[in-house]
């Protein structure tokens, strides 16, 4: 899967919320999405899933490659028949993604028989099958009760069983574990990474989590401002950070290293789209802000597959220069 | 919870919904003030079901040496002002008022939830002409149109439930609509939309049902006021059509009567202050019991 060029807007603003996005995921292959609230993560997900509603957003550029077929995003919203099918998706919040009013295997069972065109028997058989490798224990008793009667890490199992139920080739997963305490986070990472590799599906996963991109990605891009700022294999960038804002984000990581210690900050907040600098959309909150940020950087490669949106790169032979 | 495990395979349709009615009556019954209003309802429709085959005198029979008693063993409510047994009247009269209540609310509510629902699902100019629509309606008092309406079609029952269903029409589609709106921003809508349902499916199982308890509970009140604007538009004359018993068309009689024969308002009054009570009982209930959120 191949998304390249996404630049979305949302009517009424001045900037684009997402601008010049490209991500690219290989079957079997996980894609960490990272940044934090505001810098267009979840807008690019849905803008996948074609689940803007036309009438506030605006996608002036973007194709989008599954398997062979290319989608221009621009024209065609991502085919309803598509959805659920080639390219599925699980939420944030699992306590609120099902329908209250019908008992979940029948919501499993409608995802099943809306795509395939399968039997009501065989659908059960099939969530059934699903539950039991999402791994619900009694999947024929479950799928008789009402999501009120589930678990919030039930619920999300029952969620991700709904998404996989078509066999996707695309795993779009937004923040999947963040309603979830620790101990069923750690079993849903598990979970998702057994089932990329009994699938083989492109798995993005959209999250704030550095704990969770260096349990379960492969690749991460991390996202500032509605642009992608650093891309890489996730080794490869954990080890090396290049950007400002990625180098920001690790150092406000939790370490074992020197326990008691402070965490460093990226000082302020992402600037409103409305307010968003020209140039470089970073330079605002980066301490090696120079006159030459107003100019916008292009990602440029500096290792292997390891791109990096900053005029200075490699950071630590031109930084001397550049003050 | 006390749930009993069966072995009952996946595929036994009958089994679960034995189950999920159980829920929903379990809580209905332990809620006291809900049966109170469920038996006054049923003891209504059961009166005005069996009113042909009651030991009654016809309710039109006419007796001219028997004019405005006071209950007696002869006449357990009196008499009216012909000599027509109150007692038969009030019975026969519950079918037009019952009938009334609920054929004029189910026309509100097949016309209104489904524009209630497409205003608010889609928004913009199809919410912009069932709103504007709506509201020029709200904007004439409830009994004033149906009396206004009522009067347009000509007097009888049936064209007095249509004017009625009509002027309780935008109560239901502002309700569905405001629902609709908050229910459209639930994550499960997106992620029916996620999974590929079409637009109608989603409308019919994701919102539909959930918009469902509170439409139900508007629904039992509004029978209620139903059964009172009923009772209006016969006391007015526009109803019910003599001699056919109503109890509006009772009271509008009666009241030329208070100080002479009080039982004869008395009766009427007070059944249709029990059926609207209960009506009113039965809704709260039902809507604590149907909300499959709450337990």
């Amino acid at each position: 899967m191949e998304l390249s060029n996404l630049v979305l807007r949302f009517r009424g603003q001045p900037n684009d919320v997402v601008d010049h996005v490209s991500l690219a995921a290989k079957s079997g292959e996980v894609l960490c999405v990272v940044g934090e609230s505001g810098c267009g993560k979840s807008v690019t997900a849905m803008a996948l899933m074609g689940l803007l509603p036309p009438d506030s957003s605006l996608i002036s550029s973007g194709n989008l490659r599954i398997g062979g077929e290319t989608f221009d995003l621009t024209r065609d919203v991502v085919p309803r028949a598509m959805r659920g099918n080639r390219i599925a998706m699980i939420f944030q919040e699992p306590m609120t993604s099902l329908n209250p009013a019908f008992r979940v295997g029948d919501q499993i069972c409608e995802a099943i028989i809306q795509q395939g065109g399968a039997t009501r028997a065989q659908a059960r058989a099939r969530a059934e099958t699903m539950l039991r490798r999402v791994g619900i224990a009694n999947p024929a008793q479950r799928l008789l009760e009402y999501p009120h009667q589930l678990s919030g890490g039930m619920r999300q199992r029952v969620m991700i069983a709904m998404a996989l139920a078509n066999d996707p080739q695309v795993l779009i997963a937004d923040e999947p574990t963040t309603a979830l305490d620790v101990t069923i986070q750690a079993q849903i990472l598990d979970l998702i990474r057994d089932l990329r590799d009994d699938i083989g599906m492109s798995t993005i996963m959209i999250t704030h989590d550095l704990g969770v991109v260096a349990e379960i990605g492969d690749r991460i891009a991390v996202m500032y401002g509605g642009q992608v700022v650093e891309q890489g294999p996730v080794r490869e960038v954990f080890d090396n950070p290049q950007h400002p804002y990625t180098i920001g984000l690790m150092s406000a990581m939790p370490g074992l290293e020197r326990p008691g210690a402070r965490l460093a900050i990226v000082p302020g907040t992402v600037p409103t789209i409305a307010n968003m600098p020209e140039g470089c959309r970073f330079r605002t909150r980066c301490v090696f802000a120079t006159a030459a940020c107003a100019r916008r950087p292009a990602l440029s490669e500096i290792a292997a597959q390891h791109q990096v949106a900053c005029h200075f790169v490699p950071l630590e032979e031109n930084i001397e220069v550049a003050r | 919870m006390t749930r009993t495990a069966t072995q009952a395979p996946a595929s036994n349709d009958p089994v679960l919904e034995a189950r999920a009615e159980n829920r929903v009556w379990k809580k209905f019954r332990s809620h006291k003030s809900a049966m109170l209003g469920g038996a006054l309802v049923v003891f209504f429709i059961l009166i005005a079901l069996a009113a042909p085959l009651l030991p009654i005198p016809d309710p039109a029979a006419t007796d001219w040496s028997a004019v405005r008693k006071a209950p007696s063993w002869a006449h357990w409510m009196g008499t009216d002002e012909i000599g027509r047994d109150v007692m038969s009247r009030l019975i026969w009269g519950a079918q037009a008022s019952l009938a009334a209540g609920v054929v004029s609310v189910g026309i509100a509510v097949l016309f209104g939830v489904p524009l209630g629902i497409l205003a608010g699902y889609f928004g913009g100019w199809t919410d912009a002409v069932i709103s504007r629509c709506t509201e020029a309606l709200l904007a004439v008092p409830f009994l004033i149109l149906a009396i206004a309406l009522a009067a347009f079609l000509g007097p009888s029952l049936t064209n007095a439930m249509i004017a009625i269903g009509i002027s309780a029409t935008p109560i239901f589609v502002r309700l569905t609509r405001g629902q609709v709106l908050s229910i459209r921003q639930e994550n499960y809508i997106e992620s029916a939309l996620a999974v590929g349902l079409p637009t109608p499916k989603i409308l019919s199982r994701y919102v539909l049902p959930n918009v469902l308890p509170p439409i139900l509970v508007q629904s039992t009140l509004t029978i209620a006021t139903a059964i009172i604007a009923e009772a209006s538009l016969s006391f007015l004359g526009l109803g019910q059509q003599p001699p056919a018993p109503s109890w509006g068309s009772m009271l509008n009689t009666a009241k030329n009567f208070l100080n002479q024969a009080p039982w004869m308002a008395m009766w009427p009054g007070v059944s249709i202050f029990f059926v609207v009570l209960g009506f009113n009982l039965l809704g709260d209930g039902l809507r604590d019991a149907l909300d499959p959120r709450d337990h």
